[in-house]
């Protein structure tokens, strides 16, 4: 069954189609990445899924239930982690979980108990009492989404978890999303960060413009962009117009040049691998690195969003 | 019964704030008093009450009603920085009623003010004020006062949700002294202008500091108009209009939210 759902949800703002026919199908107890550019749609999709704001037009369920019509009922079986780390920073870690244990219904008690244990699952028991405006980002961010655990809700919604996170605390935050998904848990993930959704997202929604460009699994989506790439590394002596040209003759594909790296790049299949060894050689340069590769998420992204944009 | 629950746990988180930061509303009761003595003593010598009396006995309660309105200020400020910080739109996607954050509000900011007032009161009493009237009038004054207060509650939750952005306060801030000082809580009526003496006494903040000074039994500075027979009533009225106002409009920027 699906725990998310979404048909042709319409949002505008004024004269920006926030969401334009948004679509979304997510199995229960996966992880969702929802992947685009600044502007996409994505944190409005979330919004709208989370109950947060009326669509104008389209369709969604989260858990069976009608995000319009059955509100309260999809309320309380998510869980929603904003950008902003929506915690009260005047309280303690554990005045935070407490309370929100409460507002969901909990006993004081139960409320306790509950959040000790997520203090101790995210690693924040030691720090429990403390304000939470002396925590790094990484501790309020874990805090952020240990309040967003308190019910252990069927949904979670992520809405760019890591951003502005050291790459410590964003592996501390991976991490506890795969935790999270491995005990059923639903998670919808929006991220910027490619590497993000390709580590943690089993199928990926690429989104731009309001809707939903491409969808698939990390390698479908790169698959969908074409063949492996060659990437040769040159001496930096040899100047890269010149042999891009020569050598895009002899291989039959159009060389990416990257100044930076002194690089060239061709998009071929494995076969022609032979054919760049033999251009090289040909014009007697010998590479510094010589790279088969498939194409990356970012690759594809680019290629994604570039196409919708035209 | 759920409602008022929640309504009881938000109030709590405020009271926890208080524990935690006492210095702010420690800081605001400072200011009150401040303000208290500036009037009192620093321009208080230059002031006469028509109609006879002394100025500390005819400016405490006035004083009392302009620290009620001046928390309009400080709700809006709340429910701002809960907008700003997204800690409203968790609320919104947990199933808790926007009458229970808007209750929190309320018993926080009441407590809040309840302290101030008795607080003032207590400061008003040690330099010199006197109450010359019975129990049930003290306590109306007071039932007055507050009730002035639960008004400018929903004033500034409607602004602090309609206005998320730090100019909203900004605003709030400015726009309470020119509206604050152009009402009889500090002098009277009688000695402005005429045309600023009627708009100072249609403001419902006279009404209020007027009917708290006859309630105590100070002098109140009129000695002709509505105020001079209707204060009471019209410090009842004016709250119940701004209520029957700004509560649908609050819940309307709740519900706009979604929009």
């Amino acid at each position: 069954m699906n725990s998310l759902t979404a048909d042709g949800l319409q949002k505008t703002y004024g004269k920006t189609r926030a969401l334009d026919g948004f679509d979304l199908a997510v199995p229960s107890g996966v992880i969702h990445g929802l992947l685009g550019p600044n502007g996409a749609g994505k944190t409005t999709a979330v919004k709208a899924l989370a109950t947060l704001i009326d669509v104008d037009a389209g369709a969604a369920t989260v858990a069976g239930f009608d995000v319009r019509g059955q509100a309260p009922q999809v309320r309380r079986r998510i869980g929603l982690i904003g950008q902003h780390a929506a915690v009260d920073e005047i309280l303690g870690g554990r005045q935070n979980l407490v309370m929100f244990g409460r507002l969901f219904g909990l006993s004081t008690s139960d409320a306790r108990k509950r959040a000790e244990e997520l203090l101790a699952v995210f690693g924040l028991t030691e720090a429990a009492e403390r304000a939470v405006s002396t925590y790094s980002g990484g501790m309020r961010r874990r805090l952020d989404i240990a309040a967003g655990l308190v019910m252990t809700p069927a949904v979670l919604f992520l809405d760019e978890p890591t951003t502005g996170l050291d790459p410590r605390a964003r592996n501390e935050v991976w991490q506890s999303v795969r935790e999270i998904a491995a005990r059923g848990t639903t998670v919808l993930l929006t991220t910027q960060y490619l590497d993000e959704a390709d580590q943690l997202a089993a199928r990926i929604s690429v989104m731009n413009h309001g809707r939903v460009i491409a969808e698939g699994t990390p390698d479908e989506l790169k698959r969908q962009v074409g063949g492996d790439r060659v990437t040769v590394t040159l001496p930096l002596r040899t100047p890269l117009d010149h042999v891009a040209e020569r050598l895009s003759r002899a291989v039959g594909a159009p060389a990416v040049a990257d100044d930076d790296a002194h690089s060239l790049t061709f998009e071929i299949g494995l076969g022609a691998l032979a054919d760049v060894v033999r251009g090289l050689d040909e014009l007697r340069i010998e590479p510094e690195d010589l790279v088969l590769r498939r194409p990356t998420l970012d690759e594809a992204f680019l290629a994604l969003t570039a196409g919708a944009s035209r | 019964m759920m409602t008022l629950r929640a309504g009881w746990i938000m109030t709590q988180r405020e009271l926890a704030h208080w524990a935690r930061q006492p210095w702010t509303p420690i800081f605001g009761l400072l200011f009150s008093i401040m303000l208290l003595l500036v009037f009192g003593f620093l321009f208080g010598g230059a002031i006469t009450v028509p109609g006879g009396g002394d100025y500390i006995t005819f400016l405490l309660p006035g004083m009392l009603a302009l620290s009620m309105m001046f928390g309009v200020e400080s709700t809006a400020t709340a429910m701002a920085n809960d907008a700003r910080k997204g800690i409203t739109d968790r609320f919104r996607s947990m199933p808790i009623g926007s009458s229970s954050v808007a209750l929190g509000r309320v018993g926080a900011d009441m407590a809040n003010s309840a302290v101030e007032l008795f607080v003032l009161i207590l400061g008003g009493l040690l330099i010199g004020w006197r109450i010359s009237s019975d129990p049930p009038s003290v306590a109306l004054a007071v039932v007055l006062l507050l009730w002035l207060r639960f008004a400018m509650l929903w004033i500034g939750i409607f602004v602090g949700l309609s206005f998320r952005g730090d100019g909203a306060t900004m605003a709030v801030q400015v726009l309470v002294w020119p509206i604050g000082f152009l009402s009889t809580a500090i002098v009277s009526a009688e000695t402005m202008p005429g045309w600023l003496g009627a708009i100072a006494a249609w403001n419902p903040l006279s009404a209020t500091a007027s009917a708290a000074r006859e309630l105590f039994g100070n002098p109140t500075g009129i000695t002709s108009g509505p105020l001079a027979d209707g204060a009471v009533w019209l410090a009842l009225a004016w709250p119940l209009v701004l209520t029957a106002v700004f509560l649908p409009l609050s819940a309307r920027a709740y519900r706009r939210l979604r929009a």
